[in-house]
This record gives C-alpha cells, sequence and structure tokens, in this order.
C-alpha cells in the first residue's frame, strides 16, 4: 500500500524558501499568488502490517519535526 | 589528570578535524574519534563534542539522521548523567533534533550560505563552557552555515532567556535567528549548542583566539569538580 506524509511548515514559521519560490513566480510575470510556502511529500511503500500507530510514531519521531512542522498522512488505495 | 573527551563522526562530519584539534591543544590530551555506527561511548568521559558539518548530507532535516543513529542513545544518555556536551554547528543541529536542546534550526532568513567572521555578546559567563569569558563580552567567531536561523516557540524563548539559557547572542545580524540567539544551553547546563565554531579560533594563525576560553573553561570546570 502506498501512503503518502506531506510535511509543512507550522503557521508563524518564516519560509524563505516559500518567500523565494513567491519571487521567482512574480519573475514570470504573474500576479496574484499571494503567498507560498514550502514543504516535503514523502511517499512511502508499505506492508498491510504496518499499522496507522506506527505511522504516527514514524512522523512524530522522525519525518516531521514537531518544534516546527506539522504532517498529514495519506493512504493510496492499492 | 588527563581530560577525556570524545569527538564524533557522522558521515559527512567536516569540522570533527578541527575539534579534535582544538580539544587536544588546549587540553593536551587527544580525544577519542568515536563513529556514529558505535552504540557505546568510551567510559568516563569528560567531554563529548558532535562536530559541525553536513551528516547524511543534511537528508530530510538537517541533523535529523544523525539524531537518530546508534551513538546518540548513548550521547543522550550521558547527557542526562551531567557529561558536558558541546554541539557545533551541524552538531547544534544534531542536538536540537535529538532533543537534548529546545527549539530548531531553519534556513537562514536570507536565504543565503553564511560563512564569515561574526560578533558575539557572551550572555551567560555562569556554565562550565563560558566561565573563562566575561559576561557583556563581545568576542569574534567564525560562523559557516545555511541552516542557523534559531526558532523556538515565544513561552520556550522567554523561558531561556528567563533562566539564563542563552549562552551567546549575535551582535549582528547574521541568519534571522529568533532574539539573536546564537548558542542555548540545556536546563543542566551541561550541554551548550551553538552555530559558531569555536574551534577555528583556538591560535593566533587562525586570525585570533576567542574560542580558546570555550575549551579552556570546560577543562578548568573538570579540574575544580
Amino acid at each position: 500500500m502506498k501512503v503518502r506524509v506531506f510535511v509543512s511548515l507550522k503557521n508563524g514559521v518564516l519560509d524563505p524558501q516559500g518567500r523565494a519560490i513567491h519571487h521567482a513566480i512574480e519573475g514570470l510575470g504573474i500576479h496574484g499568488v499571494q503567498d507560498v510556502r514550502a514543504g516535503k511529500m514523502i511517499e512511502l511503500d508499505v506492508d498491510a502490517s504496518v499499522t496507522d500507530d506506527q505511522l504516527e510514531t514514524m512522523c512524530k519521531q522522525l519525518l516531521a519535526n514537531m518544534v516546527i512542522e506539522n504532517y498529514r498522512i495519506e493512504r493510496l488505495a492499492a | 589528570m588527563s581530560f577525556s573527551s570524545a569527538v564524533i563522526t557522522f558521515p559527512g562530519s567536516n569540522c570533527d578535524r578541527d575539534m579534535a584539534d582544538a580539544l587536544e591543544k588546549v587540553s593536551g590530551t587527544a580525544p577519542h574519534r568515536v563513529w556514529h555506527g558505535d552504540a557505546e561511548l568510551p567510559q568516563r568521559l569528560d567531554f563529548i563534542a558532535l562536530p559541525g558539518g553536513f551528516s547524511y548530507g543534511d537528508y530530510l532535516r538537517s541533523g535529523a539522521m544523525a539524531a537518530r543513529s546508534p551513538i546518540m542513545r548513548a550521547v543522550v544518555e550521558a547527557a542526562g548523567r551531567g557529561v558536558p556536551v558541546l554541539g557545533v554547528c551541524n552538531g547544534f543541529q544534531v542536538l536540537t533534533e535529538s532533543g537534548l536542546l529546545p527549539g530548531a534550526l531553519l534556513r537562514n532568513a536570507g536565504m543565503n550560505f553564511v560563512c564569515r567572521n561574526v560578533a558575539l555578546t557572551v550572555e551567560n559567563n555562569q556554565s562550565l563552557f563560558t566561565s573563562g569569558y566575561t559576561a557583556g563580552e563581545e568576542i569574534l567567531i567564525p560562523v559557516a552555515h545555511h541552516d542557523g536561523n534559531y526558532f523556538a516557540d515565544a513561552e520556550t524563548l522567554d523561558r531561556l532567556e528567563g533562566e539564563g539559557r542563552v549562552a551567546f547572542r549575535y551582535a549582528e545580524e547574521v541568519n534571522g535567528s529568533a532574539r539573536a540567539i546564537a548558542g542555548v544551553l540545556n536546563a543542566g547546563g551541561n550541554v551548550l549548542g551553538m552555530m559558531p565554531h569555536p574551534e577555528r579560533m583556538i591560535e593566533a594563525e587562525q586570525g585570533g583566539t576567542d574560542g580558546r576560553a570555550l575549551f579552556e573553561s570546560a577543562l578548568k570546570a573538570l579540574v575544580s569538580a
């Protein structure tokens, strides 16, 4: 089963990378983008034996840094 | 009495030799060199150093992989027993990732890698790492980092400041760090993380000696203990 973990910076945490991307978008001549926040997506291929609790543990202890980041787990249909 | 120290090397560490050299020059004893995959530290250590570099290529987040390596369990355990632990640059990132220090180190606010000598203010000269400085003293120490922008929530920052756990502050704008924090101590005062590199300011040939007092302080703390 494929699982996607989306990791994003918490609100209030400065995202200089997002800001630089924002500037670059404006450089394309496209206006109207109010804000850009960059995150990461991690795709895992897991056995059926991997529990929800184990996924949460992976996210909390490794994939996201809970001081600055949030995560969201998305299970993809096989 | 000999000063028994250890420098941990992770894959991608690149300041481990500088750190080992500084420890040997100041203490007169060469440190143990410990590999990240080792499960145990040498017995009866007086000092543990986590050096700068780009452990595991900064994959996932700076310091994230190193913080979960086998040796870090032993380092966390030693820190809990009161063994002094110094993390410089990537070592600081490893300390926050491992939970030994609060907060996190974000990408520099200006997005640029910053590599230059910067002025620091010694905020707390009561710790075992900083007793050789005077409070409010300004020192010159190099930085070389991309992810040095210290972040913690306001409550944590207030607590750190209230408890005297801000060891060093930048005396100039460097990377956007919250409250210009350059180095923080743990609650016990035996773990220090800092982005600037004191091991690169040990002798005149390096352009200055302002980093020397940090290692001398730790040595003095041991001798008087």
